[in-house]
């Protein structure tokens, strides 16, 4: 087991080497960077220097003088000591940034995951359970549905449903007009208020595939022999379901679930986007919008890291829950 | 030959008849469906299935046959005539005197001041400075203003306007206002004689206008607009009249039509010129002549929407072709090699699957945005670039399968056959693995189009002039476009969902279909 995470913790690294260079390469490869619109804007100043001496100033400045290679290791090792640099976009340090945005984000990933996995499980196994009944074709339809659905134009929908015909929410933002006037209560309130569309399309939108993973899973498990066995040996409908095949069911959901975990930390950027929810995804979709390179590659690395964090979770879960599997 | 034809077909009409006659383990007996057809057989009896197929057909035929019925292109503008009223012109009334000056020397402003007291006092004479002045009334609110015998100035209410807009000579505003006040109809100014009639029109001998008198004042908003007498006519009667509104055909031949409004504060009157303009008929709600309305350019919504399935239905296919070609190939060598060539193709595969994949386009959106790249050009690269992020996925499904399948007894046949590698992985091999391909493919057709339009919506991904789908929701992001056209974006957002929906029904039943292990 040890031997396995170490393996998988070197492979990792190199994976993650590379990842950071192409992404690194590809930011540079920027034709209009960042750079490039400050010098112009500032030369745009009366009295200012030309665009040429700007541009030469600002590249220094920004350590954007040397090659894409040697750029990209003078990133590797400042980030190896921890230094992340500044954001241009948010004028902040990188990690400064980070924390401001991404525990809102994750507050609002785990609110719809776990709201995600109380509704996508028991309708997942309910399918399931009574296969090709009405109840079955209802509950496959939806989580197709959910998984084709797209999620701007969910929002969108939302949107004119919630808050321009009812009028129940606002349109963008995380905090309403009077925020400042309200009590300590009613600010976390006012918050909630602003976070229950994001947090519903999220749900929405994603509850489908779990929902089809249960209902696959536990149709295979009902097929198992150990359930005939339960079956012929004379049990209640509802003890085979809910205690013999629930829990092998269990295995590979919490294995996703497992998986999934980190991702929780890497925002949701569309949504985000679209409510005008100030999260990681909002920041980091604006970063990429403008060049900015510090902060765009933080958090391209960050979400490469949280893939392989979740599939190395994934694996070992799936040794852990379920001792028939060695892994090696 | 007749025989093997005999045991592929059904047979249903002819075989209760023949049933009798074969023995019991005579292979007639038994109806033989190729695998293919067995699969097909399933699938059809999956009626959600065949009801997202038939979505399907029905979205192909309205993208790309649509586009042909339509009776219009795809950036076909529209446009509708609008009424528009500007500001034309002002009419005061005048309630002021207006003082006309014979001696500049004599009538100075500070001489008006003191003429103006006088005849509001009823005084017949004044005196400014070291001169005497006489105030003589000719008619209402019009007065002479003599110094030393000599009339020098005069104060009126009443205007006169000259038809050529140049200033009158004082001798000649004289002589108007005289006749006026007498009710003369004609004068001599200047040795000229002229006609004036009791509208205070002045001609001259030969019939022709030179001006006319009036206490209306009429300016134009525009400099360059020169009123012509009988509009002004017209205008005056109008706001004498007390009417809102009239019309008035101009010389040009264009008929407008005039709103007076009446402002009590500054006692005139603001006359707004309401003409017709062609304008780009934008978000024109559902019509005949346009089902589904008018975008924001003033293109036909119905037609736009025709040529957007077209456009995401081709990128969709385009994208999960390529994705497949790259994903069989090295998923295939890796799956079949094994060893080092398989280990250094699974990195590869670790590292595209690490890219975080929308933010990775984002930014390509971003690079290509900052590059003006054309249109048709941006969306090639947005293909490739979708295909060859997409492509690790396939590449483990095949290798996953080709891993099993690459120890089975067919395959040790092959290897006894001699025959060629590469024969062996794309002959034998990934056939084996097509059903699971194609419910891939199926399932990465829906979401590759989600993910085009949500760059799209996002504004990376197809631009005008070409439509998509998503850029058509793409209006959406406009707060009025969200809160008064619904037409704009809920067609598309519909259209994209049954699609993708029907994609993803459709994979789900060719799963079905394709495993034999299911029964129903």
């Amino acid at each position: 087991m040890r031997k396995f995470i170490i393996k998988r913790l070197l492979q990792s690294v190199v994976i993650l080497f590379f990842v950071a260079f192409i992404i690194y390469a590809l930011m540079r490869c920027l034709p209009t960077s960042y750079v490039e619109a400050m010098a112009r804007q500032k030369s745009m100043q009366p009295g200012s220097k030309s665009f040429e001496e700007w541009m030469e100033q600002l590249t220094v400045m920004y350590n954007m003088n040397g090659g894409i290679v040697s750029g990209f290791f003078k990133w590797l090792g400042s980030m190896l000591r921890g230094d992340f640099g500044d954001s241009w976009r948010w004028t902040v340090p990188v990690l400064e940034k980070f924390n401001d945005t991404v525990w809102l984000s994750f507050t609002m990933g785990f609110i719809s995951f776990v709201l995600e996995l109380l509704i996508a499980i028991p309708l997942g196994i309910i399918a399931a359970t009574k296969q090709y009944s009405k109840t079955d074709y209802t509950i496959s339809v939806l989580a197709l549905a959910g998984i084709s659905l797209p999620t701007f134009f969910f929002a969108s929908l939302l949107k004119l449903v919630f808050s321009v015909k009812l009028g129940w929410f606002d349109l963008y933002g995380l905090v309403g007009r009077n925020y400042d006037q309200l009590s300590a209560f009613g600010k976390i309130l006012d918050k909630g208020n602003h976070l229950i569309l994001p947090i519903v399309t999220l749900v929405v939108v994603s509850m489908g595939s779990l929902m089809r993973y249960t209902r696959t899973n536990m149709l295979e498990v009902l097929n198992a022999d150990y359930i005939r066995t339960a079956r012929a040996k004379g049990l209640s409908e509802k003890k085979v379901i809910y205690r013999h095949a629930f829990r092998n069911t269990l295995i590979p959901i919490v294995t996703l679930v497992g998986g999934s975990l980190p991702g929780l930390f890497s925002g949701a950027l569309i949504t985000e986007t679209l409510f005008g929810i100030p999260g990681i995804g909002f920041a980091s979709y604006h970063s990429m919008r403008s060049g900015d390179i510090p902060f765009s590659m933080f958090f391209l690395v960050f979400t490469a890291v949280l893939t392989l964090l979740g599939n190395l979770i994934a694996d070992i879960l799936y040794a852990v829950v379920d001792p028939r599997v060695r892994i090696t | 030959m007749k025989d093997k034809n005999d045991k592929k077909l059904p047979a249903a009409n002819n075989g209760n008849q023949k049933e009798e006659q074969y023995s019991l383990n005579d292979d007639r007996r038994v109806k033989v469906l190729s695998p293919g057809a067995l699969v097909a057989k399933r699938f059809l009896r999956n009626r959600l299935a065949v009801t997202g197929m038939v979505i399907l057909l029905i979205m192909f035929l309205f993208s790309f046959l649509g586009g042909l019925l339509s009776p219009y292109a795809e950036d076909q503008k529209f446009y509708r005539t609008d009424v528009q009223a500007k500001d034309y012109a002002g009419i005061l009334h005048n309630e002021e005197y207006r003082y006309t000056v014979g001696d500049p020397e004599l009538f100075k402003s500070a001489v008006h001041a003191q003429a103006l007291k006088a005849i509001i006092t009823n005084n017949e004479s004044f005196d400014y400075k070291d001169h005497s002045y006489t105030l003589n009334k000719l008619d209402e609110d019009l007065y002479t203003v003599s110094c030393e015998g000599k009339v020098v100035g005069i104060a009126s209410k009443e205007l006169i306007n000259s038809s050529d807009n140049r200033p009158v000579s004082f001798d000649f505003a004289l002589q108007v206002y005289q006749a006026k006040a007498e009710g003369k109809n004609t004068f001599t100014a200047d040795s000229v004689e002229y006609n004036i009639d009791e509208d205070g029109v002045i001609t001259d001998s030969a019939g022709a206008e030179v001006g006319y008198v009036s206490a209306y004042i009429v300016r134009a908003v525009m400099p360059d607009v020169v009123f012509s007498r009988e509009f002004k006519n017209q205008l005056i009667d109008a706001a004498e009249a007390g009417d809102e509104s009239f019309k008035y055909t101009d010389e040009n031949g264009v008929e407008a039509e005039y709103i007076l409004q009446y402002d009590a504060a500054t006692k005139a009157y603001d006359v707004r010129r309401e003409i017709a303009t062609k304008v780009f008929d934008t978000y024109s709600a559902p019509s005949k002549s346009h089902w589904v309305g008018t975008d924001r350019n003033g293109m036909d919504m119905l037609t736009r929407l025709m040529y957007g399935g077209r456009i995401s239905l081709m990128i969709g296919f385009i994208v999960v072709i390529i994705e497949t070609i790259i994903g069989i190939v090295l998923g295939g060598i890796s799956g079949y090699f094994g060893g080092w060539i398989d280990n250094l193709i699974m990195r590869i595969v670790d590292v595209f699957y690490c890219i975080p994949s929308l933010p990775f386009i984002i930014i390509v959106g971003a690079a290509m945005d900052a590059a003006n790249v054309p249109s048709l050009t941006r969306m090639i690269y947005l293909m490739l670039i979708l295909g060859f992020l997409g492509w690790p996925g396939v590449a483990r499904l095949i290798r996953g399968q080709i891993l099993s399948l690459r120890e089975q007894e067919f395959m040790t046949a092959t290897e006894a056959c001699g025959i060629a590698p590469y024969k062996r992985i794309f002959k034998h091999l990934v056939p084996n693995v097509m059903p699971q391909l194609i419910v891939y493919m199926t399932m990465g057709l829906g979401s590759t189009i989600i993910t085009e339009a949500t760059l799209s919506f996002l504004g990376l991904g197809v631009r005008f002039p070409f439509a998509s789908w998503g850029n058509i929701i793409n209006d959406v992001n406009d707060t009025f476009v969200l809160t008064n056209y619904w037409f704009i974006w809920i067609p598309a957002g519909i259209l994209l969902l049954t699609t993708v929906l029907a994609f993803n029904i459709v994979g789900d039943g060719l799963r079905d279909a394709f495993d034999p292990k299911m029964k129903r």
